[in-house]
């Protein structure tokens, strides 16, 4: 309003400054009732056909539009919003899947290497057995085999003896004071 | 503003006869307001139905242009009437879209505004008063005359509340039609006033030719300063007629 009344004193002091163009103008024409049936008379039916417009067609449609729109969105949001959840569903059990088969991986690797180190083990005491057995015997048989040495040194020994001291004295010693002797140098010796 | 008349402010409003119309001894001629009128259903049509007849999900320029002007008019509505004030939508678009592209369409220079015509801002005045009054008292009776009487006031004082009531409800019509009119005419005689200072100075020659380019800076400036106004008119219009059809649909108060 402070514009309007400005204005006006402005629009007064340029009327003032040209009396010669205004000065024959008898009415201010918005104020002028001549032309106020023809304004509202047309007025009535631009307004009318424009409410008319935009009631039946314009607003209609742009309403139907942005309530489609929002539907759309929503939609598409709750159907992005599923797809997540069944996405982290999917990565979760994938998860648990994945640390399942580690542990049966786990657990597997453990019964193998255990069973593994249970047959070699067994193998190992088998094989361990035999050559024992195998040791057993070779002792036994070169024991066998000294003891027959050692038997036929004996009886070449008490040989020996005997025939030694029948050449030294003439006079040839029995076989068993030979072999008694012998044995005493075997012990001693 | 540029169409002839020298420096008459003035002149622009002038309304001239295009086709005699005199039914009845009425004088129905179809004249440049009518004309203007006729454009401004135009514009508005061309924006509102033509860009609308796409129905795209994915709007389109003139399309966002009008969904744009249609959010904005419903966001004002609902913001003071609420979401059942929907039902004066179409009537409330109407009246801003009308006042908007008049406003709009009257900043073409050598154009007419036609909402600087007292009777069309009155004539939409009366018209926003009377659906008021008739959807008021057709939906909620004497009830609506509640809205005259403040609750809560001593006895003795009443009478003279449901007078000033009375006295400021009847003079909404009134400050509604002459806040546009008076902005509309105001701005156009102020820019054509500035105009005519630049011709005047120029014609003065010598000292005063000089000076001339400041009423010039001082047009260009008012001339964004109107394109504010007359958005803000229409605007003003459409969110005074939202309050008044608020009392009509939620009366006492």
């Amino acid at each position: 309003m402070a514009i309007a009344s400005f204005a006006t004193l402005l629009a007064g002091a340029a009327q003032a400054a040209t009396p010669g163009l205004s000065g024959e103008k008898a009415s201010f024409p918005p104020f002028d009732p001549a032309h106020f049936a023809s304004n509202l008379f047309w007025l009535a039916i631009t307004f009318g056909a424009l409410y008319w417009l935009m009631s039946k067609v314009a607003l209609p449609r742009l309403g139907s539009v942005l309530e489609e729109r929002a539907e759309t969105i929503g939609r598409d949001l709750d159907q992005a919003t599923q797809m997540q959840a069944k996405a982290e569903d999917m990565a979760q059990a994938y998860e648990k899947a994945l640390a399942e088969a580690r542990k049966n991986a786990q657990g597997i690797a453990q019964a193998a290497r255990e069973t593994g180190a249970k047959e070699s083990d067994a193998k190992r005491h088998a094989t361990e057995a035999e050559l024992a057995g195998k040791l057993a015997k070779a002792e036994a048989s070169i024991a066998k085999t000294k003891t027959k040495a050692m038997g036929n040194v004996r009886d070449l020994g008490s040989d020996i003896a005997v025939a030694i001291v029948a050449k030294l004295t003439g006079q040839a010693p029995s076989a068993t004071e030979a072999a008694e002797a012998v044995d005493q140098a075997l012990t001693q010796g | 503003m540029a169409a002839g008349g020298g420096i008459d402010p003035i002149h622009q409003f002038h309304i001239t006869e295009i086709v005699a119309l005199k039914p009845f001894g009425l004088n129905l001629s179809f004249t440049n307001t009518s004309l203007w009128m006729v454009i401004v259903l135009a514009t508005v049509s061309a924006i509102m139905v033509y860009g609308s007849s796409q129905r795209a999900v994915v709007p389109g320029r003139l399309q966002s242009l009008a969904e744009m002007i249609y959010e904005f008019v419903a966001s004002t509505l609902t913001g003071v009437m609420g979401k059942e004030g929907m039902k004066f939508f179409p009537f409330v678009f109407s009246l801003f879209s009308f006042v908007l592209a008049s406003n709009m369409l009257g900043m073409i220079p050598g154009s007419f505004t036609v909402t600087s015509q007292i009777i069309v801002t009155a004539a939409f005045a009366v018209l926003v008063i009377s659906v008021v009054l008739v959807y008021g008292i057709v939906k909620h009776g004497s009830h609506f005359f509640g809205l005259f009487v403040p609750s809560g006031v001593p006895g003795w004082l009443l009478p003279f509340m449901v007078l000033i009531e009375v006295v400021s409800f009847l003079s909404r019509p009134v400050s509604l039609s002459l806040r546009l009119f008076g902005n509309m005419l105001a701005g156009h005689i102020a820019l054509k006033v500035f105009g005519g200072f630049v011709v005047a100075l120029i014609a003065a020659g010598g000292a005063a030719t000089i000076i001339a380019p400041l009423p010039l800076l001082l047009a260009v400036a008012l001339t964004a300063l109107e394109f504010l106004v007359a958005f803000l008119q229409a605007y003003v219009f459409a969110i005074l007629t939202c309050v008044y059809l608020n009392d009509a649909l939620h009366p006492g108060h």
